[in-house]
């Protein structure tokens, strides 16, 4: 997968993650594809219901040890 | 003009005229708690990022946490002062609901948040700022405990108004909430 912008937010808490993630795709192109990755366990429910709301799409999530990472793409 | 913008501005307004409300959160902030307000701007600036406006109501013993704790303004009557006194000096001065215990429990909670990382009040409000929520005072609540507006906070988007103008921004909000 083509990943254009990483994030790194890990050790942030509620609402950080979900409002600079936010924050980033409003700068990006439509099509490119952000990686965030978060320690934040709400995160789980909170980037999907995000996702919805904002008409974003999340191509993946993978889940590491201690963090996740999401893949989002910018639909509009 | 931003075409862009512009052609977001004409979605907004049709999606208004459909359904009769704004994609806008619009909400009382009453209490002068710390964990009231911290939940106050934690919906705010989440509400921004799930695309809303988001419209901030300060009255009551909202009011005393958006005071600058570096600024004073003289001319207050003996009412006035006593207010000015008792109440607390801005956001770095309020106290939890529960468990404060003569200010101990409150010291105890922003150390905990600090180690888990955990947003400030402060913080939330320099966020909220960036992140372009409007900030309303209420007039009387001003005028009853005596506060004058030079000794508020800087914040980009504020206004002092009366009750008309939040039933006026609530009407066509999405989602009203009072805390």
């Amino acid at each position: 997968m083509n990943v254009d912008v990483k994030m790194d937010l890990k050790g942030l808490a509620c609402p950080l993650p979900v409002v600079k993630v936010s924050q980033q795709v409003k700068k990006m192109k439509v099509g490119e594809v952000l990686e965030a990755e978060t320690t934040d366990p709400g995160a789980h429910a909170d980037f999907p219901a995000w996702a919805k709301s904002s008409g974003n799409e999340i191509l993946k999530t993978v889940k590491e040890e201690k963090s996740a990472k999401f893949y989002i793409k910018k639909l509009k | 003009m931003d075409p862009k913008k512009e052609l977001q501005r004409i979605g907004e307004e049709l999606e208004a005229l459909k359904t009769g409300t704004k994609n806008k959160l619009s909400m009382i902030v009453f209490s002068g708690d710390m964990d009231k307000l911290l939940a106050a701007f934690i919906i705010a600036t989440g509400a921004v990022a799930m695309g809303l406006h988001v419209v901030m109501f300060f009255t009551f013993w909202g009011t005393p946490a958006l005071r600058d704790k570096k600024k004073k303004a003289g001319g207050k009557d003996l009412f006035g002062k006593m207010f000015g006194f008792m109440l607390p000096k801005g956001a770095g001065k309020v106290k939890l609901s529960k468990m404060n215990m003569g200010g101990m429990g409150t010291a105890m909670m922003k150390h905990l948040m600090k180690k888990k990382n955990i947003a400030s009040l402060e913080e939330m409000i320099g966020l909220a700022a960036e992140l372009e929520v409007k900030i309303y005072i209420c007039d009387m609540s001003m005028g009853l405990m005596g506060f004058k507006p030079e000794e508020m906070i800087d914040y980009p988007d504020v206004e002092f108004v009366g009750v008309a103008k939040f039933l006026e921004e609530a009407g066509d909000s999405k989602i009203q909430l009072f805390l």
